[in-house]
């Protein structure tokens, strides 16, 4: 978990639910990421524009990636790089080699980049851009856009479903979800929340997760303080499951028994169990958490 | 003909369809501000257009618009409607006019019926949002209702609900007097005591004038009766940044001077805003102001329904930004749009002071059927605009 006022990370057992250790990292800490072979944390230290690397055996922050100003959300490509770093301030996305931490590439996207989804089969990397309100899909061989979907307004994160067909993109202030079919890059679904007792204004959703088998997807909806529960084959919403204040990012358990939803309003992360859709535990972290990964083992 | 075995050029990109916006400013006859920390940039308010502009053509780069925009500045004795008809002759249908009131009024009559849309990011006179609004005009600036509302709202949500009210001698000290009154009768203050202070601006500086504003402040504020706040109606600064620290009785101040109501504060950080001031400050080498920010969302409310509706032309784009799919996103923490009855930005305030802003209204509790921002300004049972 990376706490964004705590300039810390709060690791977890997930087993337990019991707070292993707190870790100080850099300045601002948002977007965090396991690497592919498990061995290293990457943290978008946003206040110190760089995006530092965690080594998990040691806790030691062993390298900083050339990330470029403000870096805020990173996806790893399948193969385990390169990395692709949303630097907000920049209207870029960084294409850094893991293992040189050399940049590949830079991509001019829209205004205020900010969620990365890289499809399962590595071709494509999509860049959803806040104030231009576009989700960019990029070729990962030739660095081109190829193609600009436009979506609610102040698109924030962008997940492709496990079988590289669709791609879900939250959209903040319009308060929406689109999903975007992968290979025609049309819009095919625009979803909708509704909170008895919560005016639409602050249905705000954020951080998105579709479950590896396809049936189900969640998404935290900010201030409304719920995390919906969608079923993903009909884009229907099941369910709202009250979480903590200002809910913000989601991972699954590599089970995906459990997800876990970061609160950045009243410090803790909320564990809710996947198969009976119930919020069954809080645990406290440190100041403001935001982003949040999950190791394989 | 070319021989068949080289490539085909790339197909010819299409020309961008090309937007222009038009900003028209005209200057006025100022007293320089009491504090030298508040001197007016000569690019407020431009600036802030200009990184929209650079917003709204970054995204144009994909939606294949471009987007352009020219200033006009109007001389304190100009004709400002011959300067709005240079506009809209070059093409110009989108123009934004940071003018006082009287200004305004006569621009927009001067181009209705034309399709020409004003966005007035500048004039707070609630006339223009009641029995002054005109249908060709969007109002982007905060009226005083709103912002007189908002720091209410903080006032009351924290207890501080007795005020000490002063007033000076000017027609907009008298206006933001008024908005305080109906401010205090919505959210339950009382007003215990009211006061004006009628001196007129003399000379801002002079070397024996700290220490008799150090007793004049206390004397003028001395006797009132028991209050949580005193709260400045002081439009042109003539005596309010005196009154924090300085009153008879230790109390905070608030209103045009002390804990203030604002759009944008060049320290608010929250909902991302922190992207957005260092875009600012990197273009504009100086913080963003409030101007800045309310010039900002009339030319990004023009870029967002270009792009949404894939035109250039005034009657979808003008449509778009009046209708109901219309939000923008301006670090605010939600969606911001007009009011339909009349015109109005609806857009949390932020309430400061000089170095921090302190909260956002609307307060949690101030509670609305339909939107607690509507709680902020003239709602629509209140409204005199008749389009």
């Amino acid at each position: 978990m990376s706490n964004e006022k705590g300039n810390s990370l709060t690791v977890i057992d997930s087993d337990t639910l019991q707070v292993l250790t707190t870790i100080p990292v850099g300045q601002r800490p948002r977007g965090i990421k396991v690497s592919k072979d498990g061995k290293q944390v990457l943290i978008c230290a946003s206040d110190d524009d760089t995006v530092q690397v965690l080594d998990v055996a040691s806790r030691e922050i062993v390298a900083d990636l050339p990330s470029g100003p403000d870096p805020e959300l990173l996806n790893i490509h399948p193969s385990g790089s390169p990395v692709y770093i949303a630097n907000e301030d920049d209207n870029l996305l960084t294409v850094v080699d893991l293992d040189t931490t050399k940049v590949l590439a830079e991509v001019q996207v829209g205004v205020e980049p900010e969620g990365v989804g890289v499809s399962p089969d590595g071709k494509t990397v999509v860049v959803t851009s806040e104030t231009t309100n576009m989700a960019h899909f990029i070729d990962t061989e030739t660095y081109q856009i190829t193609d600009n979907v436009l979506v609610g307004t102040r698109p924030r994160f962008a997940e492709f479903t496990a079988d590289g067909k669709h791609l879900w993109v939250s959209s903040e202030v319009a308060g929406t979800v689109s999903v975007i079919d992968a290979e025609t890059r049309e819009v095919i679904k625009v979803i909708k929340f509704d909170v008895p007792g919560v005016q639409p204004i602050y249905l705000q959703p954020v951080g998105v997760r579709v479950t590896k088998d396809g049936t189900k997807a969640f998404v935290a909806l900010g201030p409304a303080n719920r995390v919906a529960v969608i079923d993903a084959k009909t884009f229907e919403v099941e369910d709202y499951l009250l979480v903590g204040k200002r809910v913000w990012q989601l991972a699954f358990t590599p089970d995906q028994k459990l997800l876990f939803a970061t609160n950045g309003n009243s410090n803790d992360v909320s564990v809710i169990d996947v198969p009976s859709l119930k919020v069954v535990k809080s645990i406290p972290t440190g100041t403001a958490p935001w982003g949040v990964t999950v190791s394989e083992d | 003909m070319p021989p068949a075995t080289l490539a085909a050029p790339p197909k010819a990109k299409p020309e961008p369809t090309l937007i222009p916006i038009g900003y028209l400013k005209q200057e006025v006859d100022e007293l320089i501000p009491l504090s030298r920390l508040n001197v007016k940039p000569d690019d407020l308010g431009i600036a802030g257009a200009q990184i929209a502009l650079s917003d709204n053509n970054t995204t144009g780069m994909f939606t294949n618009q471009k987007f352009a925009l020219d200033v006009e500045r109007v001389p304190v004795d100009g004709d400002p409607v011959a300067a709005l008809n240079k506009l809209v002759d070059s093409g110009h249908q989108f123009v934004l006019v940071d003018a006082p009131a009287e200004v305004l009024l006569a621009l927009a009559d001067a181009v209705e019926g034309k399709d020409v849309l004003l966005f007035n990011i500048s004039a707070a006179d609630v006339g223009l949002r009641q029995e002054d609004c005109r249908a060709n005009v969007l109002h982007t600036a905060p009226d005083v209702a709103m912002l007189a509302d908002a720091l209410a709202q903080y006032l009351v949500w924290k207890k501080w609900q007795r005020w000490f009210l002063v007033n000076g001698v000017f027609p907009e000290d008298q206006a933001y007097r008024d908005a305080i009154r109906r401010s205090a009768k919505r959210f339950g203050a009382e007003i215990v005591e009211e006061r004006a202070y009628k001196e007129t601006p003399g000379a801002r500086r002079s070397d024996t004038g700290q220490q008799r504003i150090q007793q004049q402040m206390p004397v003028f504020t001395q006797a009132a009766p028991s209050y949580d706040v005193l709260i400045v109606a002081d439009q042109r600064e003539v005596f309010g940044p005196y009154l924090p620290f300085r009153t008879w009785d230790p109390r905070p101040v608030a209103g045009t001077a002390g804990l203030r109501a604002m759009s944008w504060h060049p320290a608010h950080e929250q909902w991302g805003a922190t992207q957005m001031q260092n875009r600012f400050q990197r273009f504009a080498n100086r913080f963003m102001l409030p101007l800045d920010h309310q010039a900002w969302i009339a030319v990004r409310a023009v870029g967002e329904a270009a792009s949404r509706t894939q035109s250039g032309d005034y009657g979808p784009i003008d449509a778009y930004i009046r209708g109901d799919s219309f939000d923008l996103a301006a670090f605010k923490g939600q969606k911001v749009t007009f009011r339909k009855w009349d015109g109005q930005l609806r857009q949390p305030i932020i309430i400061a002071e000089a170095e921090l802003p302190v909260s956002t209204s609307p307060q949690s509790g101030f509670l609305h059927e339909h939107e607690d921002v509507d709680t902020l300004g003239i709602d629509a049972p209140e409204t005199k605009c008749e389009f």
